[in-house]
């Protein structure tokens, strides 16, 4: 156990060597690794988790039973269009039931017909080509007396959702980027989650109510003959809503259909008005949208057109003369900041679907540096106290101990370094354990060396022993701990995480010093010293 | 130099004739640790509950608890916990989960943030909507189990059943105390004191296996000593390595405790007193279960006998 052969040597040597290489960059700033740095040499630092640097977390939940809603809304529309087509399809009852859209046929012999028609609105989503089954976001039922209802078919459902997620992701990536936020990741997460990570963003606020906005942007004429207190007790005209206005204004009757949907627009941006100089968002339309707009506000003229957001009138402004260049202001007592923000929103398009948020975790930059120093203070203490007992306990072997104690830091810090893994306070905690733990390796080792030297073996008989009955227990022992890590970075999630990556990457290296950096150190102290006696 | 030793060498200290007190102690500590976790319960955080946790910070002074309670009082978010968090300008609010779903509980920020205003920094948010929550509790729990049997499988294929038998009880006890000691002193429990009793299982496992490593090889060298000798010359050889290894991961915890900050400080304080209970287990229950559990003293009538002939072996000489 003592003979280590030239070449393996070198290989532990130089193991640290590239670490000590890898560690570099951490204590350079970023400009500096440009300019002086080698490119051909790793050049990455340590990631630090949200709770040092600080930063969002943001779980977001897609709202199934709205985007349901949503569809069965349109479904219903459709189905209305459909027994409207010649020859016309007399039905009573249409209307939505839970999670269905059902209406009745009146007469019984056009019920085939019916169905026809029913079944081209279940809206393929694959083919049933090369021998998969065809699968239809829609499912049709029928009762007796000609009832029909329409209600989602479940793999259908879930193949719709995984669009939504994706869609979603892209949109809330467009938003994100365009607002110039530090770059923060977007990841599905099961079958209906976003998760939404940005480290060192300094204002979550304004983030999740980019992020969250499903930003519908709709244009509705105003109906100025029914009041907001007359249609507030329920006698609205059919076809007719009532919406709120923003900040405390008036709500107004509006037609239910829109005239435009934010999907007419091309770009949007902020400006100012000519006259009063006042933040707005100037947009403009597509060919079709601002042949759609001229027509309605020529139509128009002089009434009012709302345009809303999310259910709420940003602002009513009135059609004094057809609107024909196909491009337009929004004003709504924005603040610079504000008609960014919408403008973002309009640019990047709506959420397909309403998200919620189901966990959010935000970390101010102050406390990730305190939370730093401390990490730091705890580990440089804790590390300190550590190389103190041990070389009161072992002496010179504790220095031997110290020194792969070193290594180990080293190694940790360096395979953090390459994985890119995130460091968590945590995950401090995490090195601080392992420094700990990391000595019982040694502590093991050099108690076997003890009584084997105790039982009468030579000094090199003894050393030679006690590396090899001790690490069978070492192994035995690391596997075990390692198990219970693994167990945890599998299920852990954000800073639990970070503290399992570091404990996993810390046990594995405290085996490799263990087995080689420390055994290389005692074998050429016995070479070169030959001692009588081992000093334990 | 003379080196720190804290036991002498052949130390012949009689574990096993303790362990009749030390499964009492054991039973009956784990037995309370399950009658105050059924009248107290644990302190559950938001992690598993859902609800809402804020830290603030006072831009001046000390921060006014009574002030900042009524303030939020007057929300109508329900119970509302206000406390001073490490210093006197630190304040964690806790406010419970909402009725009326993820939507109502992600209102609950925005809606303390207007309500304290500029006037303190937001050091910390975090919220957990009701379902995730559940979700965290399932895997916290499914995550200790699977730890458990995967380190049970891996002992049985390394040793035998009885040891991989004995190290999940003992490891078991250690966990059951854990969960004690959330219960008794009310610390938080929450996602990272899951990791904590991961932690403190791969900990205990580590010590148990180190001192069944040495039962092994002995057992094999010396196959006709008695079984309850064997278990405490084991013992006492791998006691200075025990404790050593005990020693300075409690250091290191303890700097952790003591430096770490307040953020982890539920986390440190429970591995510390996992390290402590799995040291105590390794010694005094993993061991001596094996007495109970090997298939070669087990409806062995000399069993008796062979006791009393160990406690004389084992009297110091």
């Amino acid at each position: 156990m003592l003979y280590f052969s030239r070449w393996k040597v070198t290989t532990i040597l130089l193991t640290i060597f590239v670490a000590l290489v890898v560690l570099i960059p951490n204590y350079l700033t970023s400009d500096q690794i440009k300019t002086y740095w080698p490119s051909w040499l790793p050049g990455r630092q340590v990631v630090l988790g949200l709770d040092l640097q600080g930063g969002v977390y943001l779980l977001y939940q897609v709202d199934v039973n709205d985007y349901k809603q949503k569809r069965l809304k349109a479904l219903e529309g459709d189905i209305r269009q459909a027994m409207r087509e010649d020859p016309r399809i007399g039905y009573t009852g249409l209307g939505i039931q839970g999670d269905v859209v059902q209406l009745k046929i009146r007469d019984a012999d056009k019920v085939e017909e019916a169905a026809k028609r029913l079944g081209n609105l279940l809206n393929p989503l694959s083919t049933g080509a090369l021998g998969g089954t065809a699968v239809t976001e829609f499912q049709l039922d029928q009762g007796s007396d000609g009832l029909m209802r329409l209600g989602f078919s479940e793999t259908g459902l879930d193949k719709r959702l995984g669009t939504v997620v994706q869609q979603s992701i892209e949109v809330i990536r467009r938003r994100v980027d365009q607002m110039g936020a530090v770059e923060p990741s977007i990841q599905r997460q099961g079958s209906d989650r976003i998760l939404v990570e940005a480290p060192g963003e300094k204002d979550p606020a304004r983030l999740k109510n980019i992020i969250g906005r499903t930003a519908q942007m709709t244009f509705h004429l105003v109906d100025l003959n029914v009041s907001a207190d007359e249609a507030a007790k329920g006698n609205l005209p059919p076809g007719e809503i009532l919406l709120k206005q923003k900040e405390g204004g008036m709500p107004m009757v509006v037609d239910e259909t829109p005239l435009m949907t934010g999907e007419d627009l091309t770009d949007a941006q902020t400006s100012f008005q000519s006259q009063t100089n006042e933040p707005v968002v100037s947009f403009r339309l597509s060919t079709s949208g601002a042949r759609k707009f001229a027509q309605v506000t020529s139509d128009n003229v002089g009434r009012l057109f709302a345009i809303v957001l999310d259910d709420e009138i940003i602002s009513a402004p009135r059609i004094n003369e057809p609107i024909t260049q196909g491009s337009g202001q929004i004003s709504g007592n924005f603040t610079v900041e504000t008609a960014n923000d919408l403008a973002v929103l309009l640019r990047a398009g709506a959420l397909p679907a309403k998200l919620s948020v189901a966990e959010e975790r935000t970390v101010g930059p102050g406390l990730g540096a305190d939370s730093i120093a401390a990490g730091e203070r705890a580990a440089l203490i804790g590390t300190v106290a550590v190389v103190i007992f041990m070389l009161a306990s072992y002496g010179l072997f504790g220095v031997f101990a110290n020194l792969a104690l070193v290594v180990n830091l080293v190694l940790i810090m360096a395979i953090i370094t390459i994985l890119q893994a995130t460091l968590t306070l945590p995950g401090i905690a995490g090195i601080v354990l392992t420094m700990g733990m990391a000595v019982d390796s040694n502590v093991l080792i050099y108690e076997r060396i003890r009584e084997e030297q105790r039982l009468g073996r030579s000094p090199v008989s003894a050393i030679d022993a006690g590396f090899r009955r001790a690490f069978g227990t070492i192994l035995d022992a690391n596997i075990t701990t390692l198990i219970a890590a693994i167990v945890l970075f599998q299920m852990g999630s954000g800073p639990v995480k970070g503290f399992a990556v570091t404990h996993v990457i810390g046990i594995v290296t405290t085996m490799f010093t263990a087995i080689t950096f420390t055994r290389l150190v005692v074998a050429t102290w016995v070479r070169y010293r030959r001692p009588s006696v081992v000093p334990l | 130099m003379r080196l720190l030793r804290l036991f002498p060498d052949d130390t012949k200290i009689p574990f096993m004739r303790w362990r009749k007190w030390s499964f009492l102690v054991s039973g009956i500590a784990s037995v309370l640790c399950f009658v105050v976790l059924y009248t107290h319960g644990m302190n559950t955080g938001i992690d598993f509950q859902g609800g809402t946790l804020m830290e603030i910070q006072t831009k001046s002074g000390p921060a006014d608890l009574e002030g900042i309670r009524s303030q939020l009082n007057g929300l109508g978010l329900g119970e509302v916990q206000v406390q001073s968090f490490g210093t006197d300008d630190d304040v964690l609010i806790r406010i419970a989960r909402q009725e009326g779903g993820d939507e109502a509980q992600a209102a609950v920020v925005t809606k303390v943030q207007a309500a304290l205003g500029d006037s303190v920094d937001y050091r910390r948010t975090e919220m957990v909507g009701p379902r995730v929550s559940g979700e965290l509790a399932q895997n916290g729990i499914l995550g200790i189990i699977s730890a458990l049997c995967l380190i049970m499988v891996y002992v049985w294929f390394r040793f035998e059943w009885q040891y991989s038998l004995g190290a999940v009880i003992a490891t078991l006890h250690d966990v059951v105390l854990t969960i004690g000691f959330f219960a008794v002193t009310q610390v938080e429990f929450n996602l990272s004191s899951i990791a904590a009793i991961l932690t403190i299982v791969g900990y205990s496992l580590n010590d148990t296996v180190v001192v069944y490593d040495r039962i092994r090889e002995m057992r094999r060298k010396y196959k006709r000593l008695n079984l309850v000798v064997l278990l405490d010359l084991a013992i006492n050889q791998t006691l200075t390595r025990t404790t050593n290894t005990a020693l300075t991961t409690l250091i290191a915890l303890a700097a952790l405790v003591i430096f770490g900050g307040e953020v982890i400080r539920s986390f440190t304080a429970s591995m510390l007193f996992g390290v402590l209970i799995g040291t105590y287990s390794s010694i005094f229950i993993a061991a001596p279960v094996l007495i109970f559990l090997d298939p070669q003293l087990a409806g062995d009538k000399s069993t008796k006998k062979a006791e009393d002939d160990a406690e004389e072996a084992a009297e110091p000489a």
